[in-house]
């Protein structure tokens, strides 16, 4: 048995080149998967529904998977639509596939699988007892499951659903990047340890290539091993390049926690077998005793205004730290006169960032208080309205620039604003709520599948044999 | 004196996720991975001490055929939360450049 695997790149619309591409074809592929999504640009995805990246830029990738794929008749598997992997975020990927296939003359089966979780249904789990834990432990309870916005994250199951109901274009919502690289294998009965070894491997794409890269990576998954091919001509793959993706954004390096069990690449060996490929053996997949789906969920933390300024006077960048803190108070009371009251001072996080001083480390900074000859000063002000902040950070920014200085008489200049005028909103910001799983019964009860003919007539569609692919079409 | 960035090809950090912070050490040369895990300095408690953490709650690991050694915590902050000012956790690793690795026995 051989399941050939193309990763075109690491993320939809990170852009990846046609050179990379039509080198993962020419190898007849049995499937395309491509993860879209992500939690490390933070909150806001999930919170606001909004992608990381542009419709430009998806649609470009996206152009060049569809016509890809088409010529192939194999699956394509999108993952994590839209950033969130909210059902916006596979609605607006399935809209713009529905654009191309228009432009490009393109028929296919598409399924959607939505993975967003109405609080009502996980407030029941959790007053169940089915949520369990992760750690970190983030305590949850009744608010924070109501106010949050909540996906679960699909394994493998759903999308081996649908690639059994002859989808031949799937827009997954919130998954894990390696469900989307395990399905195929795992209908055609693939070693699971292999399996999920191979998908973690390829699920950034050429990031594990030398150079790292957007560009595509090819597995070539056999009964007792896997190779791994780097695409991008010029590039090449190391058995320690390899070895060394397990470490990537995961907290173990060996183990790998999915829906179904666990991948434990402790015994894993690496074997070079040329400047472009990698065979790896070994690791093995220890089954779960229950099935959990992986919750994350954001909440509106509230409305935010900013601004930057420069300090580079050395008897103000002298005093600046003691100063800061003392202002707190009067913007307080300056908070209570704007707004008559109505506003509680409590509710107005006025937060000074010093670059130069301990900016990136905080506490944690052992030379905070010997800052260099210049500072720089980010002023985030976060309240519940976005009126209060915009008003609370003009007020602070027009104090920053006149702050009583003990070394100095008169009205004294003490900062440099690049912008005028300074302040700029940032809108909603929202936090992450949620580090916890819920067990369920079955893989597939926890998201909806709907299936679609795009493109074409779709009278034409109705005969399998005009397919262009399909799961039995995907042979191995 | 070694400085452990002396022996490596990449230090760095990043989010696990949006709760853990996770540090990746690459060592140049197997001489050279070795030396790091023997000299026994990158310990729990050189990260909690360095990072504030509860010692408790950070794991190390060596991964020989990656000549890597990786550190995972809690992160400070969780992700995007109020104080959060590093949310790609992509600066946290700087502390590490310059801790002594001190010469073999």
């Amino acid at each position: 048995m051989e399941i050939r695997i193309l990763a075109p790149s690491g993320v939809l619309g990170g852009g990846f080149t046609s050179e990379s591409l039509a080198a993962g074809v020419a190898r007849s592929p049995h499937v395309i998967a491509c993860d879209a999504g992500s939690t490390d640009s933070g909150p806001a995805a999930l919170g606001s529904g909004e992608p990381k990246l542009s419709d430009a830029a998806v649609m470009r990738d996206l152009r060049m998977l569809l016509t890809a794929r088409d010529g192939l008749g194999v699956p394509l598997i999108i993952g994590s639509c839209g950033t969130s992997g909210r059902d916006i975020g596979v609605d607006r990927v399935f809209q713009l596939a529905e654009r191309i296939a228009r432009e490009e003359g393109l028929t296919f089966r598409a399924a959607r699988i939505y993975s967003d979780q109405p609080s009502e249904r996980i407030e029941q789990s959790r007053v169940r007892g089915d949520i369990r834990l992760l750690d970190p432990v983030v305590p949850i309870d009744a608010p924070i499951v109501s106010e949050s916005h909540i996906v679960a994250m699909m394994g493998s199951e759903p999308i081996e659903a649908a690639l059994l109901q002859d989808a031949e274009v799937i827009f997954a919502g919130r998954a894990s990047d390696t469900a989307l690289f395990a399905a195929l294998p795992h209908l055609h009965g693939a070693d699971p340890g292999l399996t999920w070894h191979a998908a973690k491997t390829i699920e950034c794409g050429a990031a594990c290539a030398i150079p790292p890269s957007a560009d595509g990576l090819l597995v070539s998954l056999r009964d007792d091993h896997f190779d791994v091919e780097t695409l991008q001509p010029g590039s090449r793959v190391t058995a320690q390049s390899i070895a060394a993706h397990t470490l990537y954004e995961n907290a173990d390096p060996f183990l790998v926690v999915e829906p179904s069990g666990t991948l434990d690449t402790t015994g894993a060996t690496y074997e070079q077998i040329s400047d472009t490929v990698v065979r790896v053996r070994g690791a093995r997949f220890h089954p779960a005793p229950e099935y959990t789906n992986k919750l994350e969920g954001a909440r509106l933390r509230g409305y935010q205004t900013i601004a930057v300024g420069g300090v580079r006077d050395r008897i103000v960048i002298g005093r600046l730290r003691q100063i800061l803190p003392m202002a707190q108070d009067y913007f307080a009371r300056r908070i209570r006169d704007l707004f008559d009251g109505t506003v509680d001072p409590a509710t107005v996080d006025i937060a000074l960032t010093l670059y130069g001083d301990d900016g990136v480390l905080r506490d944690r900074e052992p030379l905070r208080g010997r800052p260099g000859h210049e500072l720089g000063v980010l002023l985030t002000v976060t309240a519940p309205r976005q009126d209060v902040a915009h008003s609370v950070a003009a007020t602070v920014a027009h104090v920053l620039s006149h702050l009583p200085i003990p070394e100095y008489d008169g009205l004294v200049s003490t900062i440099a604003y690049p912008f005028s005028p300074p302040e700029v909103d940032r809108g909603a910001v929202y936090e992450f709520t949620m580090n916890c799983a819920v067990a369920v019964d079955d893989p597939l009860e926890l998201f909806r599948i709907e299936y679609s003919e795009v493109g074409g007539a779709a009278a034409s569609r109705s005969d399998p044999s005009t397919r262009s692919s399909s799961f039995e079409g995907a042979r191995v | 004196m070694t400085a452990l960035i002396d022996l490596c090809s990449l230090i760095r950090s990043k989010n696990a996720g949006p709760f853990t912070l996770t540090f990746d050490i690459m060592v140049r040369e197997p001489a050279g991975f070795r030396r790091i895990v023997d000299s026994g300095v990158l310990t729990p408690e050189l990260f909690a001490t360095l990072y504030h953490a509860d010692v408790d709650s950070v794991r190390v690991f060596e991964h020989p055929a990656a000549l890597a050694v990786k550190v995972s915590m809690p992160r400070p902050v969780i992700q995007g939360s109020a104080g959060d000012v590093d949310c790609y956790g992509g600066q946290q690793h700087a502390l590490l450049l310059d801790v002594d690795i001190p010469e073999p026995a």
